[in-house]
């Protein structure tokens, strides 16, 4: 049974919840692949704020196909997370709690994730038609020019993840590949 | 393809696993539903045409008459658009997902059959290739392909297609790696020996563990399909090329 999350991402939330468990958020991301990221760093680097307040908030790794006439958003599944682990452990510094996205994260990001108590969620890759129906509202708020890569605000109602890395060190990849490993 | 995931979902063994897969399944259905597609990177579009030589082409430039295709058909139909120019340095989109990476062989006949492959970023940056010494022999390649699919683990979204290339020129390898992904889903190679490395391949990496999405289970592929060519004599060439589960390719004749 899939635990449900009200976002912003809460402390007493992220102690409930174990790599491995099923959950359902409900509330406020903010999506931003590896252009974004890579301005956002720009941006702290020269003492500029971030296009959002990141504290305590959750990002999506996603760069959405377009939306026909009367959808909220295209077909909109998570993209590799390691291209992002250059600048994840700095925006965790600046209180990012939540990441979505799919695949492994590096050790710093970990580390980062563990000292600082955030959470990296996994969606499904490929299931973007499936996500799509759990976007409510989507907004650029910054970089538009990016297109595909803006940084955009999306509220999301029930989306489906799973927790990969939780804050005790726990890492689905690992426990779960060890599990069913033979040989 | 879906015939296959519904295959896998009846052996997985991991309850997690066959909830990844069921999701899946579930995402197909509302994505014929309400025509969004699968996944929302619509790929590099990768075009093989096959020409035949007694065929004419008249009326312009086929190369620009592919990509003029492919700018339709991402404009109309609601596909990402995700090419980039100076990939190492500004990264610009160039908004209709031009140019399409285009192989042209010539054939007998007096068709034109063209095979469109869009070809999703995260399987394919997990493509890899080898130079092994001849004496590595068979235990070397399969243990290369094991071990690709190993460390790529969830990256390129599992259930994978392994695409293999064996033997030809560094580049050929990677060629037939990428034709082999043109397969039906596991459907095996025509020479028993190579169907037996098939065969023996997808047994360990589905020993792997890595299942559904790499959240741990049996499904780390749903098929291995290698295509083999002659070599030079110093040489044993071996590609990898990795197709996420979400794989579409067509073709048309005219």
């Amino acid at each position: 049974m899939a635990k449900k999350i009200i976002l912003p991402l809460t402390d007493e939330a992220s102690k409930d919840i174990k790599a491995g468990d099923d959950v359902l958020l409900t509330g406020i991301i903010y999506v931003a692949r590896d252009a974004a990221h890579k301005r956002m760093i720009e941006a702290l680097d020269q003492g500029k704020p971030l296009p959002f307040d990141i504290k305590g908030q959750t990002i999506y790794f996603m760069g959405p196909s377009p939306a026909r006439p009367g959808q909220v958003i295209g077909s909109a599944g998570p993209t590799t997370s390691g291209r992002m682990d250059s600048y994840s452990p700095r925006l965790i510094v600046e209180g990012l709690k939540g990441m979505i996205g799919k695949g492994m994260r590096s050790v710093a990001v970990k580390e980062a994730m563990k000292q600082y108590k955030a959470v990296y969620f996994g969606a499904i890759g490929g299931t973007g038609a499936l996500i799509s129906k759990r976007i409510k509202k989507s907004e650029v708020i910054a970089y538009e020019e990016l297109g595909t890569e803006a940084v955009r605000r999306l509220e999301v109602e029930d989306f489906p993840v799973t927790v990969i890395n939780d804050i005790y060190g726990g890492d689905l990849y690992e426990e779960g590949k060890a599990k069913y490993r033979i040989g | 393809m879906l015939n296959a995931i519904k295959r896998a979902r009846e052996t997985e063994e991991s309850s997690i696993g066959r909830e990844v897969l069921d999701r899946i399944l579930e995402n197909a259905d509302i994505s014929a539903r309400e025509k969004i597609p699968l996944c929302q990177d619509t790929g590099t579009a990768v075009v093989f045409l096959e020409l035949g030589q007694d065929a004419c082409i008249v009326g312009g430039d086929l190369g620009s008459a592919i990509n003029e295709g492919v700018r339709q058909g991402y404009t109309e139909g609601y596909l990402r658009k995700s090419m980039v120019s100076q990939p190492c340095t500004a990264r610009i989109n160039t908004k209709d997902n031009t140019p399409a990476i285009i192989y042209t062989d010539i054939v007998p006949g007096d068709k034109l059959k063209i095979i469109a492959l869009p070809k999703g970023g995260g399987a394919e940056n997990m493509a890899r290739l080898a130079m092994l010494s001849p004496a590595q022999g068979r235990q070397g390649v399969t243990d290369f392909v094991v071990n690709t699919v190993d460390r790529a683990g969830s990256n390129p979204c599992p259930p994978v297609i392994v695409g293999v290339g064996i033997g030809g020129t560094a580049e050929k390898t990677f060629m037939l790696a990428k034709r082999a992904l043109l397969r039906k889903v596991g459907e095996p190679n025509p020479e028993a020996e190579v169907a037996e490395l098939e065969r023996e391949i997808l047994k360990r990496v589905n020993n792997l563990g890595i299942g559904p999405m790499g959240y741990g289970g049996r499904a780390t592929a749903l098929a291995v399909h290698i295509e083999v060519f002659p070599t030079h004599t110093t040489s044993l060439p071996v590609a990898v090329n990795l197709q996420c589960w979400c794989a579409r390719h067509k073709e048309a004749t005219i």
